[in-house]
């Protein structure tokens, strides 16, 4: 176990590095020189000299990533050329945010997701297993943005349940946090909700069909019990590491969400970024999100080797 | 080839999927002659005007005809989706041939490439790219493409060791058939078709992930029409005028789920154990 760990850690280094590499290359994508983007009205000479040389663009490309690069292993992700702020600040000030959503939506998803699951597989081929798999596929086929447009519409404009946008943190008033945050955390556990219910389906009849099973079933027990607690914890196990793949799609989510229930979260602050033409931000973000996806994943694996006992050799 | 056709249009939900599609794709083709009026035609006498006989989806805030509109971005959205999946899979294949059919190093290369852009959130890597190289519907299908590609490295090099280690191939190697032409003329047929149900699944997200980009403002720029940007527009009308955030949204819903129920279908028809 400990060599497939040490295996998989080495792994993650040479992927976080390309991951740095492309993050740094996006730059050289950009149309037009960024000295001349953060001068603004300042076109003169000299201030572009200075602009290019305090962010070592006039180096070799080779030698403004070791600079940079070397700045991000401190923690110093540059400042916001717009606000001036440092951008380690900003991303700590909008993570929580969106941190919150992340983990209603996650609880909304499993919530959802699973017992759908479940007796998806336990009534399969039935009406009941239709119907779920068609609920899933349309979760999967709704984009988020529209989803959420379409719940303001009938919650907040027609019935006037909840507020249509804004946020409050839970810290200064909890249940106008919830108000706020429970539909967008609704849109975004959706797609991943529907993802988790089409595999806990599938490894649940996986494991249906096991002699195990079949030994459960012959010794009399119910059939629930059969499907819950002979069935289930060992279909669960591959279900553990998807909610790591899912991060992916819950930040890509939280995107579209926050812009369209104007939540100031991580998702927010990219789209803004993008707009103030923020490339450093930007950058940042990505470089961020790619990394904890990659020790996410190191995480969930770790776990799965924990779970299952036919991985846990000597 | 015909029989997975045939088994394909033997599957009710797969063969109307199917349909729904090559409709899309016929009013897609021929917006100017389907739609009933021209999508920018502004008319200051039928300003957000309910859905009618006239304007069966009704007008947006300029007074144009929202069916028209939902017409040529059904162009927009099918041609986004076609492209950037082109890009995707004409980048990813070839990679994903040669990091499995020459192994060592290269792979080793191209599958840590490929792992970490799959780091990178899809959409946000794709509003980064799109960002980088500027706003147009263009610059959106060719991020949406590369963000897309590192799939189609992945589920290539896995279907090529795969076919690779077959008998068949030693033959043709034995016979001394030459490397290339062992690749291109024995494993890449064999590997086409997960590549054909991936790429399917991979339209139903492209044309997501277009509309969400022309959603932000970063794919098609108005006035000329898309289902993304149509909704952004929408949004600040929800109350008086709530048919202009239904009736694009609801395109995109059935488009997607179109190609991914002609995703799964190909999947079923395509796999041995579950042909009907």
């Amino acid at each position: 176990m400990r060599t497939r760990i040490a295996a998989r850690a080495a792994q993650i280094v040479p992927t976080l590095l390309l991951v740095s590499v492309l993050v740094f290359l996006l730059q050289q994508l950009m149309p037009g020189d960024p000295a001349l983007i953060l001068a603004g009205e300042d076109r003169s000479p000299e201030a572009i000299a200075q602009i290019r040389a305090e962010l070592w663009l006039d180096r070799p490309l080779p030698v403004q990533y070791l600079h940079w690069i070397g700045n991000v292993l401190q923690g110093d992700l540059g400042r916001s050329w717009r606000l001036r702020e440092p951008i380690a600040a900003l991303i700590a000030e909008k993570l929580p945010v969106t941190l919150q959503l992340g983990v209603m939506a996650f609880a909304f998803a499993l919530a959802i997701g699973i017992p759908a699951g479940i007796i998806a597989a336990a009534r399969r081929g039935t009406a009941v297993d239709y119907g779920v798999s068609a609920l899933g596929l349309a979760g999967l086929s709704t984009p988020n943005f529209w989803l959420g447009i379409m719940l303001i519409l009938l919650v907040s404009v027609h019935l006037g349940w909840l507020p249509p946008s804004g946020y409050v943190p839970l810290a200064v008033d909890w249940r106008q946090s919830l108000a706020t945050t429970v539909m967008p955390a609704f849109v975004l556990g959706n797609a991943i909700a529907a993802v988790l219910m089409r595999h806990t389906r599938s490894a649940m009849i996986a494991a249906l069909g096991q002699d195990y099973v079949r030994t459960a079933r012959a010794k009399g027990l119910s059939r629930w019990s059969v499907v819950l607690r002979h069935a289930l914890p060992n279909a669960l196990i591959p279900v553990v590491t998807l909610g790591a793949l899912e991060f992916g799609t819950l930040l890509s989510g939280a995107v579209l969400t926050e812009q369209v229930f104007t939540i100031p979260g991580f998702g927010k602050l990219i789209v803004d970024a993008v707009f103030n033409r923020d490339y450093a931000v930007v950058q940042s973000v990505v470089l961020v999100t790619a990394t904890t996806y990659v020790l996410l994943n190191f995480a969930a694996d770790l776990l799965y080797l924990r779970l299952n006992p036919r991985l846990r050799d000597g | 080839m015909t029989a997975t056709l045939r088994d394909l249009l033997r599957r009710p939900v797969a063969a109307a999927a199917l349909a729904v599609i090559v409709a899309l794709l016929i009013a897609a083709v021929l917006a100017p002659l389907v739609a009933p009026y021209d999508p920018d035609a502004a008319s200051w006498s039928a300003i957000r005007k309910a859905p009618s006989v006239a304007h069966w989806m009704g007008t947006d805030e300029n007074g144009r005809d929202v069916l028209s509109r939902v017409i040529w971005g059904a162009h927009a959205s099918l041609l986004a989706g076609l492209v950037s999946v082109l890009i995707a899979a004409g980048a990813g294949v070839p990679l994903g041939l040669v990091a499995g059919y020459v192994r060592g190093w290269t792979d080793a290369g191209i599958s840590r490439l490929a792992d970490a852009m799959l780091a990178c959130p899809f959409l946000i890597l794709a509003i980064a790219l799109a960002a980088f190289l500027g706003p147009s519907l263009t610059n959106a299908m060719i991020a949406i493409g590369i963000t897309a590609a590192p799939v189609f490295v992945r589920l290539s090099r896995a279907a090529t060791l795969d076919v690779a280690s077959s008998d068949f191939i030693e033959g043709a190697r034995a016979v001394g058939t030459r490397e290339w032409r062992i690749a291109l003329r024995h494993v890449l047929p064999n590997i086409i078709p997960p590549l054909l149900v991936q790429g399917t699944l991979s339209i139903a997200a492209a044309i997501i992930a277009e509309a969400s980009l022309s959603f932000l403002g970063l794919g098609q720029q108005p006035p000329a029409p898309s289902w993304g940007s149509m909704l952004n527009a929408a949004q600040r009308f929800l109350t008086q005028a709530p048919w202009l955030a239904i009736f694009p949204g609801l395109a995109i819903f059935v488009t997607v789920l179109s190609f991914n129920l002609l995703g799964d279908g190909l999947r079923d028809a395509l796999d041995p154990r579950t042909r009907a």
